[in-house]
């Protein structure tokens, strides 16, 4: 049963004119963003401030014979040339990654892709920097690369890390969740079985501001400030004191505005600890900020599973038990950002939103010769991967089946009276009702009309197509006894000061990235305490300004971070009762509260509000015993489960018959994050979210050569989609609040990545149905589909 | 940021001025028109010249001019110019055709035509527009004027007939009775190079046969245009078996590679498919105008 009854649907949710807590209300941020006063990473300027630059590797594997510096030190305008031997001597060649291997800050042994970072120089400015990265000489021994991750594990495949000891293959991990035996069990007595291998190319989350930092290191206290683009700065504070050795207390993160993160943001990237030891060997302010090219090369990709899925089911369409076996390429360092018992993130959710009687996996990770990363652009912890995997699954049954795909998704949801729902690999499914969004997404897609439509076209020759995806994701990670990076617990803290004039400011561990915080979080706070969000302060990004915690990805700003805000409001709320009682001379259990004050049961008019509250606390009223001068509170936030928004896509596409370029007509994206704070917000992140769709879908990979030189290193050869690909967005909800969270929220920032990938690619595999197609992998470029149409559909590596 | 490697900059202020500095700076200075094309190379230091020699204020060959069976247009002039041209657009429909899908209203505000020509990317749609209007172009240098057909001046990819001290001043487009145009193209998506393109202009004769065809393709390698193609159409009446035919020459004719836009098989089929459609359109136009 869905414990609705703890969080009743907000009254407010989409209501356009509720002007304080929850509502519509303009972006707080968007003044400075829109007036181009952001304050970015390269807008800042410290005095004496030098500028770097990384030489990086020409090639995918070689053996580092030499590196000659002198000409790069002899230019004038050079202050230092470090190496990998430099390093070395630092003890800081190799850094710990978030998924316990290490990564080469600068090559000393071998480089393993192109791009990998060899050389720094420290130079006067920018243009100096660059300049001097030609001057220096690197001598290469080249060897072969793996490119493609099939060969990483054959017998006679170089040995990319051979700097791990005891090291023989590129083997990372084998992992494996749910029940093997049941499920062969299941699949060997089903009616109608299906398989179909399917891979998610590696793709870029590609911010459209590239990654940089600015080191200021004092010599004199030994305190370091680093200024970064960072996702997490208070993970990234604590990574830096136990790497670099610097006293924790002694290091400031400040992440300032971020243009764009998706999980590219989330590591801590050679660049950063270079800009450090700039800064310590020159004892000046060095910044560095990537380019383009270097951004989509050598920075965290996402995705890059090859992927097999099977489906078993009754011949009436019952679907019994899903399986899958995974190949993931995770590039030469494993350096995916996932908590640490999950090598293969959240990958287990594939069993979808449907009611299975089994299911199981199993992820082998590789080494490759290609850039490390593998959990960004969106993704929440790879839960992109899995509903793909399963949303294309189910097409493919309904093709084998004869039946229509919406149908087929109907008869299988998890009930709703099944929630809190158990699934075969041992999540918690919070709560869920599947069928009416389904139903609503229908009816706003007019989904029989479309199917006429489609019935007449085809008599006619036309290729239009019709795609459906039901997702449910898994985001909000997450309790401290289940998630960790190393070693860190995913918890949240917040801290609210309300100042004596009744005005506040809350202080978060998570950092926006253009998600809205400053507006969505003062929202919480309005709701809680009745404090218009104008008034309220939001402070982010600074970890001396801020409590600890791990910060904004994998969807979990408002389940967690969103979490600890309402209850930090609470608890002022409830300090703020005692002293309304002082101030009335009554008791507290005699005070009621509504929005924004406390008032004596049945005499309304008897009561104090939370500015009056607050001066009072801060001036002369005598206060309860235990109650300090103050209305400050502050909270870490342990999130009980994790939180499963859900939505029910439906797109429409039209394809060229004599090109095959596809077309998007028409997207309907019902989602449901639960209680809906700021819908305006909400629609914001969809609409982003769907645009990332179409990119994966219809035009973006990171593809590599032979030798494993990168073919998508700029904007001209890797394609982001344009407000020309993406149709008017039509959307809609449904609101199944969490039952345990605070305040019912889900999240919803990765929802429309995850959910609109399946339900492109299932549209354009439908306008293909007369050519005899049933699959084709993403992107669906013009010349891919044409192939396709031939009958020659194949994979993209 | 992406940064070039180190140059000079100076801004001619007239066309003889221009030509001086191209002379004086000698083979390692470059004319900077819109730069869309010179500075992403020299920001990627694929081109570094020591000096550019900036001839954006040279506002004399900012210029479309009817005169008599000529349009000229002068070589500083943008693709917005060419774009939002009523004149262009209806004495040359396939330049209007071609310019909606050349890049982004960003880069088109700054590129010119005579910068498109200049770079002779064979993914360059302008050039194959003015192959098959039969174009000219107007070069001036220290010797003075010439004057080129597209042929003598495209050399190939990224070559053409200028020598280092000359300059595109001019391209000429010859206007003809009862023609037709039209340009289509295959892109991965808004903004991006050719897969493919093709381009078509027809003139019928008063009967309606069609009396002379230019068909061009945009990034499959073939050079010139596609004669064949355009022998089999001449004195033939429009007719979708006629396409069909060209089509199957001019995919012929063309020798396209693989990379990631897409393998070779998928050009040919779209040289052949685009061929059709453009002749379809450009003959449906010739023949609006004919009635017209
Ligand atoms: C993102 C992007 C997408 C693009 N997409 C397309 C596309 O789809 N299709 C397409 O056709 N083009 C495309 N382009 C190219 C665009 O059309 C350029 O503007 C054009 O190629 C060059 O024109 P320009 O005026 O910018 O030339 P510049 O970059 O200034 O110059 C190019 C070359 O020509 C020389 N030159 C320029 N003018 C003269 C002259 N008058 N005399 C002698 N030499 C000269 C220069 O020295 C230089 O070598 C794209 C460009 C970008 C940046």
């Amino acid at each position: 049963m869905t414990t609705t009854h703890e969080h009743p649907a907000n009254p407010a949710a989409g209501d356009p004119d509720r002007p304080v807590g929850f509502g519509r209300i303009q972006r707080k941020e968007d003044p400075r963003f829109i007036r181009g006063k952001g304050r970015y990473i390269d807008d800042i300027v410290l005095p004496g401030m030098l500028h770097g630059a990384i030489l990086r590797s020409p090639v995918a594997h070689a053996r580092l014979v030499s590196i000659d510096i002198s000409a790069a030190a002899a230019h004038p305008k050079v202050k230092a040339v470090v190496t990998g031997k430099d390093l070395e001597g630092l003890k800081l060649a190799w850094a710990p990654t978030l998924s316990a291997d290490v990564q080469a800050v600068l090559a000393t042994d071998k480089v393993r892709f192109q791009g990998q970072e060899v050389a720094f120089v420290v130079a006067e400015d920018r243009y100096a920097a660059r300049d001097a990265l030609e001057l220096i000489e690197v001598e290469y021994d080249i060897l072969p690369p793996v490119v493609n991750a099939r060969r990483a594990l054959d017998a006679d495949a170089p040995v990319i890390r051979d700097d791990i000891e005891g090291r023989t293959d590129n083997r990372i991990f084998d992992w494996e969740m749910g029940d093997a035996g049941a499920t062969d069990a299941v699949f060997a007595r089903a009616d109608v079985t299906v398989a179909q291998e399917m891979v998610y190319p590696r793709v870029h989350p590609a911010p459209m501001e590239t990654c940089g930092a600015v080191a200021d290191f004092d010599p004199i206290d030994g305190g370091l400030t680093l200024y970064e683009t960072t996702q997490a700065p208070h993970a990234h504070r604590t990574l830096y004191a136990m790497v670099a050795g610097i006293p924790e207390h002694k290091i400031r993160v400040v992440s300032p505005d971020i243009g764009g993160g998706f999980g590219n943001k989330v590591g801590i990237y050679p660049g950063y600890i270079l800009a450090v030891v700039g800064s310590i060997l020159t004892g000046k302010p060095v910044k560095w900020v990537e380019d383009r090219s270097e951004n989509l090369m050598s920075t965290s990709f996402a995705r890059d599973y090859l992927m097999k899925g099977e489906i078993a089911a009754t011949r009436d369409g019952k679907i019994l038990a899903v399986r899958t076996s995974v190949l993931a390429d995770h590039g030469a360092f494993n350096a995916t950002a996932q908590p640490t018992k999950n090598p293969a993130g959240f990958f287990s959710i594939f069993t979808g939103s449907y009611d299975l009687e089994a299911a199981y996996c199993s992820v082998t990770g590789v080494y490759t010769n290609k850039a490390p990363g593998g959990v960004a652009y969106a993704c929440s912890f790879r839960v992109t991967e899995a509903v793909y995997l399963v949303e294309r699954m189910v097409d493919v049954l309904a093709a084998k089946l004869q039946m229509d795909p919406a149908e087929l998704r109907l008869k299988n949801f998890i009930r709703p009276e099944q929630f809190p729902y158990k699934n075969k690999t041992g999540w918690e499914y919070d709560s869920g009702n599947y069928a009416p969004a389904m139903r609503l997404s229908m009816q706003l897609a007019g989904y029989e009309d479309l199917r006429r439509e489609q019935a007449e076209k085809r008599e006619r020759g036309e290729l239009m197509g019709i795609g459906v995806s039901f997702f449910t994701e898994t985001v909000g990670a997450g309790p401290r006894k289940h998630f960790d990076i190393v070693g860190l617990g995913m918890a949240d803290g917040a801290e609210l000061r309300v100042h004596p004039t009744g005005k506040a400011v809350v202080r978060l561990s998570v950092q926006s990235q253009g998600q809205g915080h400053e507006t969505t979080f003062a929202q919480i706070v309005a709701e809680e305490l009745g404090i218009p969000p104008e008034d309220i302060d939001v402070v982010h990004g600074d970890t001396d300004q801020t409590p600890f915690g791990l910060g904004t990805y994998g969807s979990r700003s408002t389940p967690v971070s969103g979490g600890a805000v309402a209850l930090v409001a609470r608890k002022v709320r409830e300090k703020a009762k005692f002293i309304a009682a002082a101030m009335l001379e009554t008791r507290a259990e005699d005070l009621e509260w509504e929005k924004g004050r406390w008032f004596v049961k049945g005499d309304p008019g008897a009561g104090r509000t939370i500015a009056e509250i607050a001066l009072a606390a801060h001036g002369t009223l005598a206060l309860p015993e235990g109650i300090d001068g103050n209305l400050d509170a502050e909270v870490t936030y342990d999130p009980p489960n994790l939180t499963f928004p859900f939505g029910a896509y439906i797109c429409v596409v039209d394809v060229d018959p004599g090109t095959g370029r596809v077309k998007v007509r028409r997207f309907i994206a019902v989602d449901d994050c639960g209680t809906r704070i700021n819908p305006m917000i909400i629609e914001g992140q969809v609409h982003g979210g769907l645009t990332d769709g179409v990119g994966m879908a219809l035009m973006e990979i990171i593809e590599f050569d032979d030798d494993g030189n990168c073919l998508g290193g700029s904007f001209m050869d890797y394609l982001i989609p344009t407000a020309m690909e993406v149709p008017d967005w039509e959307t809609g909800f449904t609101v199944t609040p969490s039952p345990h969270h605070p305040i019912g929220a889900k999240g919803i920032g990765e929802s429309a990545t995850v959910g609109s990938p399946p339900a492109i690619v299932n549209a354009v595999v439908d306008a293909l149905a007369p050519f005899g197609v049933t699959h084709m992998d993403m992107p669906c470029t013009p010349a891919r589909v044409w192939e396709a149409m031939q009958g020659r559909a194949t994979p993209p590596v | 940021m992406q940064i070039p490697a180190a140059f000079d900059y100076v801004r001619a202020s007239s066309i003889d001025d221009a030509l001086a500095l191209l002379q004086q700076h000698g083979p390692e200075s470059r004319v900077l028109a819109g730069g869309h094309s010179l500075l992403p190379m020299m920001k990627l230091r694929l081109a570094r010249p020591e000096w550019l020699i900036d001839i954006n204020e040279l506002t004399e060959l900012d210029y479309i001019r009817r005169d008599a069976d000529v349009l000229r247009i002068g070589a500083m002039t943008r693709h917005t110019t060419l774009l939002e041209s009523p004149d262009v657009g209806r004495l040359f429909p396939i330049v209007r055709d071609a310019e909606q899908v050349i890049a982004d209203p960003v880069v088109r505000n700054r590129g010119t035509i005579g910068g498109s020509l200049c770079q002779a990317d064979p993914a360059e749609d302008l050039s194959t527009v003015c192959k098959v209007l039969r174009a000219e172009a107007v070069i001036r240098g220290p010797n003075g004027e010439r004057v080129l057909r597209m042929d003598e001046f495209h050399r190939g990819p990224y070559e053409t007939a200028l020598e280092q001290t000359e300059l595109l001043c001019e391209v000429r487009l010859p206007v003809r009775q009862r023609s037709g145009s039209a340009y289509e193209k295959v892109e991965r998506r808004v903004g991006d190079w050719a897969v493919a393109a093709a381009g078509a202009a027809v003139a019928l004769a008063p009967d309606g046969t069609i009396e002379d065809a230019a068909v061009g393709l945009t990034a499959v390698g073939l050079e010139g245009t596609a004669t064949e193609a355009e022998t089999l159409l001449r004195g033939k009446r429009p007719a979708e078996e006629l396409f069909a035919e060209a089509g199957r020459a001019a995919a012929a004719a063309c020798d396209p590679v693989a990379d990631q836009r897409g393998p070779v098989d998928y050009k040919r089929h779209l040289a052949d498919e685009l061929t059709r459609r453009v002749l379809r359109r450009a003959c449906g136009r010739a023949g609006a105008e004919r009635e017209g």
